[in-house]
């Protein structure tokens, strides 16, 4: 059997996971990576993504939008909201693309010359959008 | 003295009242339980993110170059009480346990020169602090519609928090709320919200020593994480208020039942001795009418 570390998934309303695991791939802000065991202890935040969670069971996949991820003894994920994948239908996922776009344009009202955070939610937005490719839903086109 | 009638109608009119505080009784008691369940569930998120935020915190901290959020504005000139109570009352001193704290403190920042503003959440807590502290008043979050409370709440309400810190409108923030300990007993707190305090990880453990990478930097991490442990903080006490406020109303519907069955006896008592006193009254008025003939 291969090495297993502690893996826990929690958002702010419940715990989703939390079992022995063998990797964990992280949409991390700057990058995917797959965490395994004994790993160097990392924090890192996350962009909206899949996260894949690799068991001896099988592969199991959330949608993440955000949060951060802590790497330690084990990995704890805390994500602001985490959907398991098959749950994810593309009313949700349009409702979560809205939520970025919304964001956005409130984000390009307050801050009309400072393009710092009008990118920072641009870049949010793009990724939000690019969940829907990866989890085999039509792509919602944003108006950027 | 009161008819007979008037004695029956009340004794009617005070049971079916216990019937509909006794009923109120079971929904607080089967909503308690749902709402303990959801305090339970955010714990683990909560815990962790003070963890890491405690770590975070200890070492970026003192550097110059720390968020506002963090660090606070150098000043304490201007402080923001948020007080969140219920959207509904009849749940015994609850409402105004919290409004009396906040009110206490009000009085108290007052009187050391600061200058105090106000932002409600819950409808008793606007009522309660009206009276007083009306023109203080800078805001009120509705929560009326929201049948179970999401992050999402909290996060509109930590939105407002950040978009008046941002605008320079106050300097340090305090939520109030209370700590639901059991049934009978729910704390009223406040805890500080803004500038962040986290309780410092140098308790001795060994897994807050750990150095950790970050990726990006800690401060752009800080950044990002310090308006989420705002509405963290938030979610966690209203979670905390959402159960407090049903064990409080719990044992207040559970003393009103108890008080309306004593009622109900007393009353039953007297209705009784005035049927039988009537019954003799008019014994009385056949044999002394069947005497004088």
């Amino acid at each position: 059997m291969a090495e297993t570390m502690q893996f826990d998934l929690v958002s702010p309303e419940r715990s989703l996971m939390s079992a022995q695991v063998k990797s964990v791939q992280i949409p991390g802000a700057d990058g995917d990576m797959t965490a395994m065991p004994n790993h160097a202890p990392l924090i890192t935040t996350l962009r909206p993504g899949v996260l894949k969670v690799e068991t001896d069971k099988g592969i199991e996949e959330f949608v993440v939008t955000g949060g951060f991820a802590e790497l330690g003894e084990g990995l704890s994920v805390l994500a602001e909201r985490a959907v398991p994948k098959a749950d994810v239908d593309q009313a949700t996922y349009e409702a979560m693309v809205d939520e970025a776009q919304a964001a956005y344009n409130q984000t390009k009202q307050t801050f009309k010359n400072e393009p710092g955070p009008v990118d920072d939610a641009a870049k949010l937005l793009a990724d939000m959008v690019a969940v829907g490719t990866h989890i085999g839903l039509s792509p919602k086109q944003p108006s950027l | 003295m009161p008819s007979l009638k008037d004695l029956k109608t009340r004794i009617e009119s005070v049971k079916s009242t216990r019937k509909i505080t006794k009923a109120m009784q079971m929904v607080a008691a089967a909503k308690l339980r749902r709402a303990q369940d959801a305090a339970e569930m955010a714990r683990p998120y909560t815990e962790r993110f003070n963890a890491v935020m405690g770590a975070l915190a200890a070492s970026v901290g003192d550097s110059d170059s720390a968020p506002k959020l963090l660090s606070g504005t150098g000043k304490d000139d201007v402080h923001l009480l948020v007080v969140m109570t219920a959207e509904r009352g009849l749940c015994g001193g609850f409402n105004a346990n919290i409004a009396k704290l906040a009110k206490q403190k009000a009085t108290e920042l007052k009187a050391k020169g600061k200058t105090v503003k106000i932002l409600t959440v819950g409808k008793k807590g606007r009522d309660a602090m009206k009276r007083d502290f009306g023109n203080l008043s800078v805001g009120h979050i509705d929560l009326s519609d929201v049948k179970r409370i999401g992050y999402a709440d909290a996060q509109g309400i930590a939105k407002d928090i950040l978009g008046r810190f941002d605008a320079g409108e106050f300097d340090v923030a305090t939520i109030f709320y209370a700590k639901f300990v059991n049934v009978v007993s729910q704390i009223p707190t406040a805890q500080q919200v803004i500038p962040a305090a986290f309780d410092s990880p140098e308790s001795g453990d060994a897994a807050s020593n750990t150095l950790y990478d970050y990726e990006p930097d800690e401060e752009a991490i800080l950044a990002d994480l310090l308006p989420r442990g705002v509405a963290t903080q938030i979610f966690a006490a209203l979670l905390e208020n959402g159960a407090s406020e049903q064990g409080a109303r719990m044992s207040a519907m559970d003393n009103a039942t108890r008080n309306a069955g004593e009622m109900i006896e007393k009353l039953t008592i007297e209705y009784n001795r005035s049927r039988q006193a009537v019954i003799t009254n008019e014994l009385i008025e056949i044999i002394s009418g069947a005497e004088a003939l």
